[in-house]
């Protein structure tokens, strides 16, 4: 049985469907961010797909892009999550009233 | 024949480790389980024949990513369990209207995309490290110098965020004033 585009597109909706069920449904940052990573890497699964079965490297190229985005993103989240952190002593997502959001 | 079966076990156990990430309640866990995904991964790329994407996602994913997760979890009160939210009937029927509506988008794509044609055409006989190259040192040049800034600036962030005492510059002080911190300093470590 032949493994095509589909198959890949379909895989590449699960995993984003996890993500996005992790992203609404965890109250922690620290596993909030696990979630956007699951997210990232599943866009990542999609482009690669794209590029092999079309012939283009267009794809490929954006998959680095996000991978350098998600580094550089991770580098400053969790900065600001240390500086939470020795502040307040918790990472509670539902805690963080100060803004009166 | 084998990227079928290679395919389908790698998704299996891709979507295991994110489905464990996503409802354990030990943090330690989700890490682990987070990075294993992220090698299983790294196997569709290859077999989709992006050796470097693959081996980039090794290097950065589960060299750099987890490594600096695993050292913010050293800050935080990991040992404890996780507190979920209690269950929303409107989040839930929200949910998975959400990943309806995505399946059903992402089933429509390709059929809206028949006429695509390759801008960066692959090239035959060269490897793929070597396309990557070409196109990334040619037509992508100023998006790769930008992301290199944008690295830099995170480099910069992090540092001054996780760092202690970086409200102070030793260029903006008087000599005074750097004395009189080096005798605090010494006060405390001893």
């Amino acid at each position: 049985m032949e493994i095509g585009l589909n198959h890949y597109l379909v895989l590449s909706t699960i995993l984003f469907a996890i993500g996005l069920v992790g992203v609404m449904k965890r109250k922690n940052l620290l596993l909030l961010f696990f979630a956007t990573e699951i997210l990232l890497n599943s866009v990542n699964i999609a482009f690669a797909a794209i590029s092999h079965y079309y012939g283009d490297l267009t794809g490929q190229m954006f998959a680095f892009f996000v991978i350098a985005i998600a580094a550089s993103e991770v580098a400053v989240g969790l900065g600001l999550l240390v500086v939470w952190y020795k502040r307040h002593g918790h990472i509670d997502l539902d805690a963080m009233t100060s803004m009166r959001g | 024949m084998f990227e079928a079966i290679a395919f389908y076990v790698f998704a299996f156990l891709t979507i295991a480790m994110f489905y464990i990430v996503v409802t354990t309640k030990q943090a330690l866990y989700a890490l682990t389980a987070l990075a294993a995904g992220m090698i299983f991964i790294s196997a569709f790329f290859f077999i989709l024949g992006a050796d470097f994407l693959g081996a980039i996602q090794i290097i950065v994913y589960t060299g750099a990513v987890m490594a600096l997760y695993a050292f913010g979890m050293m800050f935080f009160d990991t040992t404890r369990n996780v507190q979920e939210k209690k269950g929303n009937k409107y989040l839930i029927v929200g949910l998975s209207t959400l990943a309806a509506v995505l399946i059903v988008v992402i089933f429509a794509a390709p059929m809206v995309s028949e006429n695509i044609v390759a801008l960066y055409p692959v090239v035959d006989g060269v490897g793929n490290t070597q396309q990557v190259g070409l196109v990334l040192f040619t037509k992508y040049l100023i998006p790769f110098e930008v992301a290199a800034i944008m690295l830099l600036v995170a480099m910069v962030a992090g540092i001054v965020l996780s760092g202690k005492k970086m409200d102070l510059s030793l260029t903006l002080m008087d000599a005074d004033e750097i004395k009189a911190n080096e005798e605090k300093n010494k006060k405390v470590l001893s």
